[in-house]
């Protein structure tokens, strides 16, 4: 399990907080931030929660509040891989 | 064309209903099933009921929360607050409001709860058990609690003003229509008002264990049979209703569809402490209802009883309506014989169905009755339906500890004869 990818990402939104009707997941939402998709903070740790479940990563709540997209959250998430690699 | 306002504030009217009952999961079909005497009491199904001291519900059978509740809501939330979320959208299409139209800061919400999302609750807590603290949801912080369903109808629907939830066993459903009238009182436009529960699963009935008030019984006909000679205990059941209600000049502005109704009174007691010698205030509560709506007993068409199913509540409840209107005074009736007891859910749902009496001239009946009680001398309406001309209704609640509640509600023919328009 090297790398945290876009597609774990979605899957992991997608069984663990749901998507809004009016979001379309699958679009470029990377930079997109959390909040515009519909994710409160509470949905933000509730996906950290998930993560942590299936990578070998811990992610403090304090951190939480710094992942504010999808693209700082993947970022975020392998540099924490490759530093325990 | 507003009608001619006396001293009072201006009449509050209910505009808009939606229903989730074991018997019918809309307004229309759950009062279809309710004239039939159709029950929604069976075997539960939700789990396995056979190791537990109760073996029969009113469930909502087969219902896919999916169909009603955006997937995103349905994480973050647990069933009862499906059940709401779902009703609300029915009441809120009934009375053809756009929220987004209204103000948000004169649009309230006050739900009535009394079991929390204990399903919700016990799944986590099994995974707090089994596989750690790690597996806990995040959502666990809010979705169990008796204030889920107000927060999520408010945010959902951008009601943003006054936003409460009320929590008195089975009175709740009344006590939160009496909030909500006060709010629309004040400075609001429109409120969202009922309650639902959902406590099916094996947490939320063991809860109920202590108080020795659910029947042991298995046959679905003989099970919960309020005011009869062989009453022993109440069905758990899930559902409730939630109501728009709004004042009326606000209503008559808003050029709303139609009028169901209004609240014309309501009161609430709570009973003298055990053991202290002085009697239950359910009386006090519909004489304090009936004296809040000016409506002499006399013109009380039907009571809706809180319906216990237990002996000796049952026979206090029979007392406070015979002390009002005589021995056989006045005809009486529970169809949540066909529902089982649903908490905070009941009182909404008995609002609506009285609603629904003034509307088509009819009294839905107590089914599985028998043979009253000794003590128990009421004209109750078993069997069929009684075609009757239902003006004004009392409704009564009851919650577990001491909570008693009544509303008087008047249909809309009533009310049209009484305001001058409609």
């Amino acid at each position: 399990m090297s790398e945290f990818t876009e597609h774990d990402l979605r899957r992991l939104i997608r069984i663990s907080v749901g998507v809004d009707d009016s979001v379309d997941l699958d679009s470029d939402i990377l930079d997109v931030p959390f909040t515009e998709l519909g994710y409160d903070s509470l949905a933000v740790l509730e996906v950290a929660g998930r993560i942590e479940k299936e990578f070998p990563v811990s992610i403090p709540d304090d951190d939480v509040a710094d992942l504010e997209t999808p693209r700082k959250t993947i970022d975020y998430v392998n540099s924490k891989l490759a530093s325990t690699a | 064309m507003t009608a001619p306002r006396q001293d009072g504030p201006a009449p509050v009217v209910v505009t808009g209903l939606g229903v989730m009952a074991p018997n019918g999961r809309n307004v229309e079909d759950y009062w279809a099933s309710t004239l039939a005497g159709k029950s929604g009491i069976d075997r539960i199904t939700r789990f396995d009921p056979a190791g537990y001291p109760v073996q029969l519900a009113g469930e909502l059978r087969s219902f896919d929360a999916a169909e009603y509740v955006p997937s995103r809501l349905l994480m973050e939330t647990s069933m009862m607050s499906h059940l709401a979320l779902a009703a609300a959208d029915m009441a809120l299409a009934d009375a053809e409001v756009v929220p987004a139209q209204l103000p948000e800061y004169e649009l309230g919400v006050v739900t009535a709860n009394a079991t929390g999302g204990v399903e919700f609750g016990q799944r986590e807590l099994q995974n707090l058990w089994s596989k750690g603290p790690d597996h806990v949801g995040a959502y666990m912080s809010i979705a169990w609690f008796f204030a889920a369903t107000t927060g999520q109808l408010s945010i959902r629907h951008r009601f943003r003003g006054h936003c409460g939830v009320v929590v008195a066993e089975q009175s709740g459903g009344l006590d939160a229509i009496g909030q909500g009238r006060r709010v629309l009182r004040q400075d609001h436009r429109l409120v969202l008002v009922g309650g639902t529960e959902s406590a099916m699963s094996p947490a939320g009935v063991v809860a109920q264990l202590p108080t020795g008030k659910l029947s042991p019984r298995t046959d679905p006909t003989r099970a919960y049979l309020p005011f009869d000679a062989d009453a022993n205990g109440y069905v758990p059941g899930e559902g409730g209703a939630i109501l728009v209600l709004e004042d009326r000049d606000s209503a008559l502005a808003r050029g709303a569809a139609r009028q169901y109704g209004e609240i014309a009174g309501y009161a609430a007691t709570f009973d003298p402490r055990p053991g202290s010698g002085r009697p239950p205030t359910l009386r006090k509560a519909a004489e304090l209802a009936l004296a809040d709506a000016g409506v002499p007993a006399g013109e009380i068409d039907v009571v809706f009883a809180d319906a216990y199913g237990i002996a000796e509540l049952d026979r206090q409840e029979a007392e406070a309506i015979t002390a009002i209107f005589g021995p056989y005074g006045v005809p009486v009736t529970a169809p949540k014989t066909m529902t089982g007891r649903l908490y905070a859910g009941a009182g909404g749902l008995d609002v609506i169905t009285a609603l629904l009496a003034a509307r088509d001239g009819v009294i839905p009946p107590t089914i599985n009755v028998t043979e009253t009680a000794p003590g128990c001398e009421l004209d109750l309406v078993r069997e069929r339906p009684r075609p009757c001309e239902v003006r004004t209704a009392l409704v009564l609640g009851r919650g577990h500890g001491g909570f008693n509640s009544a509303m008087v509600v008047r249909g809309a023919h009533q009310q049209a004869k009484e305001g001058g328009d409609n």
